[in-house]
């Protein structure tokens, strides 16, 4: 299957009040209905334009603000495959991989708007194949790839009765 | 030897020499949750499969963020809280009580040298009282429900000192928005702030919350000051449990130093829509705004509603503008009902709000219309933060928000110095 890049108009120190509104996070508890609403006052419908397995690609900074896991939870609802971002908040990065949500890190001034995207996690690329060039990716730290692996650390505390294996 | 306060406090509750850029499984002192976080606390802890939380003496749960609830599904999650809390026999502060990051050191939870965890990014706030206190999503914070523990990557830490003799006018929210404006957004992004200097020092241990409270926007992990007396006077009168006070060692590694002079500094306002578009009021002063909010986590305290009573004091906000006070906990509001500042605001014509979050997170109690602009004592401008994406907020002190509730228009408080302390 073919996944794509977008792109919000701002790039920079995207909240968590973009992601999903504080409006929203109180009224909405289904995961699907509250994905309707992201990026919603940054761009009207933008939901409509993901597809399964597509990814969001922004600067620095992504997920500051709030800590509310509605965010990432959204994004994951949304059909996202991961988030791909020089840099992330630290509340927001905790949040993503505990929910099993993929963040990647990397250099981003090389991805466009509707560039096809493949990730490889195994050998550390983002292949753009619309360019055809092969971005480096900042490794997924070793506790935060165990979380994606069980889709995430309710299943993996379940699973091991605690984080005594992982250090 | 050679340790920041970050890494001692962490040693301490992992039994083991913790240095930055370990991953430590540490025990928690205290949590809790907030009415925006506690409905997924409550759903993870299930999922995790546990009956009973760890200790039901150190957790609780806050109703603040929309309190009393404005619609039927905001009523439905404060009643899973309150369910909750029965059935675990925890304590929850109700609507009313006040916004967690008052009532919980208020009522004497936390102590120096803790670690404290709250679904709530604004936890970083009791870095004022020597805590290491930091924010985490709901999930999280279930894990350290059902095991009194968490993982935590040991931060790096930055010292910034802040030297100097504030002038008249200027508060300690001028001083950290300052140093936002200066740091950036993410220019502390998984690190530990420690806070020093002569401004520190003078400030009262209330001023100094505003200061750790907002150390998350710059990314910060906490932002953590010593205890001196102060703090001592302050732990002694509202918590009975003993303080454990932690200094960094001489020789502690720092990733950086950052040293201000602020003997100079004019009030700060953080202009729409980020905390760190930071300027001098007189760059945005005769701006006209609608809305008028002092108050929150940041602001709400005794001495800020005082510094606000005495430019307000006698006399009546704009026409125009909408003046909206929420004191940050209960016994704030008595205080403040006690000492006159409630009768001094009504009679501005200001609404005095029960004590909680307020306006601040766009939900009730004063949601912007479309081209709106607002003056808060909060710690967020983001767009939409007020419940409207077509409005505008700009962020400033108690005494820069009372001013420009005066005129209508955004306004320098060193004007009524004469009424200031």
């Amino acid at each position: 299957m073919v996944n794509f890049a977008h792109r919000l108009k701002i790039s920079n120190d995207i909240n968590t009040d973009y992601i999903i509104s504080g409006r929203y996070k109180f009224k909405i508890q289904n995961e699907k209905e509250l994905a309707k609403h992201i990026f919603e006052d940054l761009e009207e419908n933008f939901y409509k334009k993901i597809k399964p397995g597509d990814f969001l690609v922004a600067g620095k900074n992504f997920g500051c603000g709030s800590s509310r896991e509605q965010a990432p939870v959204a994004l994951k609802a949304s059909g996202l495959q991961a988030i791909i971002a020089t840099s992330y908040a630290r509340i927001f990065y905790r949040n993503s991989f505990n929910v099993g949500f993929c963040l990647v890190e990397c250099e981003t001034n090389y991805i466009d708007d509707m560039d096809e995207l493949e990730l490889d996690l195994e050998k550390n690329i983002i292949r753009n194949v619309s360019k055809g060039v092969n971005l480096e990716i900042k490794p997924i730290p070793g506790i935060m790839k165990k979380f994606l692996e069980k889709g995430g650390v309710v299943e993996y505390f379940k699973a091991h009765g605690g984080f005594e294996e992982i250090i | 030897m050679r340790q920041t306060i970050a890494e001692k406090i962490l040693s301490e509750h992992c039994e083991k020499r913790a240095r930055a850029g370990d991953i430590v499984i540490a025990k928690v002192d205290f949590c809790f949750g907030q009415d925006g976080t506690s409905g997924i606390i409550i759903d993870s802890f299930r999922k995790l499969g546990v009956e009973t939380i760890f200790d039901k003496e150190r957790f609780c749960m806050v109703i603040d963020h929309s309190s009393p609830s404005p619609n039927i599904g905001v009523s439905a999650i404060h009643d899973k809280i309150r369910g909750f809390a029965r059935e675990q026999g925890v304590k929850v502060f109700d609507i009313g009580s006040g916004v967690c990051h008052q009532v919980i050191p208020e009522t004497g939870f936390v102590t120096c040298g803790d670690l404290v965890l709250g679904a709530d990014s604004h936890t970083c706030t009791y870095g004022a009282i020597n805590v290491l206190s930091t924010g985490v999503g709901s999930t999280d914070l279930a894990i350290t429900l059902a095991s009194g523990e968490n993982w935590f990557k040991v931060p790096e830490t930055i010292r910034i000192i802040v030297n100097g003799d504030l002038p008249k006018g200027v508060f300690s929210k001028d001083v950290i928005l300052n140093i936002i404006g200066d740091v950036g957004s993410d220019g502390a992004t998984y690190q530990a702030v420690e806070f020093y200097g002569e401004v520190i020092d003078d400030l009262s241990v209330d001023a100094r919350f505003t200061i750790s409270n907002m150390a998350v926007e710059m990314g910060a992990k906490c932002g953590l000051m010593r205890a001196d007396r102060k703090t001592m006077d302050w732990i002694k009168k509202h918590s009975i449990r003993e303080p454990r006070p932690v200094e960094a060692d001489e020789d502690a590694r720092y990733l950086m130093t950052l040293e201000y002079d602020l003997s100079d500094l004019a009030p700060q306002v953080a202009m729409p829509h980020t905390v760190d578009n930071v300027c001098g009021v007189e760059e945005v002063e005769g701006t006209p705004v609608d809305e008028v909010y002092i108050g929150t986590c940041t602001n709400g305290r005794l001495e800020d509603l005082e510094t606000a009573a005495r430019i307000l004091k006698g006399r009546r906000a704009a026409k125009r503008v909408k003046l909206i006070i929420t004191p940050a906990s209960r016994n704030i509001y008595l205080e403040a009902l006690k000492k006159g500042y409630v009768e001094t605001f009504m009679s501005a014509g200001a609404i005095v709000n029960n004590p909680g979050c307020g306006p601040c997170v766009g939900t009730h109690q004063g949601v912007l219309a479309d081209g709106e602009k607002a003056f808060s004592t909060a710690n967020r401008n983001f767009k939409g933060r007020m419940g409207n994406p077509n409005a505008e907020i700009y962020l400033g002190s108690p005494a820069t928000a009372a001013a420009t509730a005066l005129e209508g228009r955004i306004a320098d408080p060193r004007e009524h110095k004469r009424r200031l302390k």
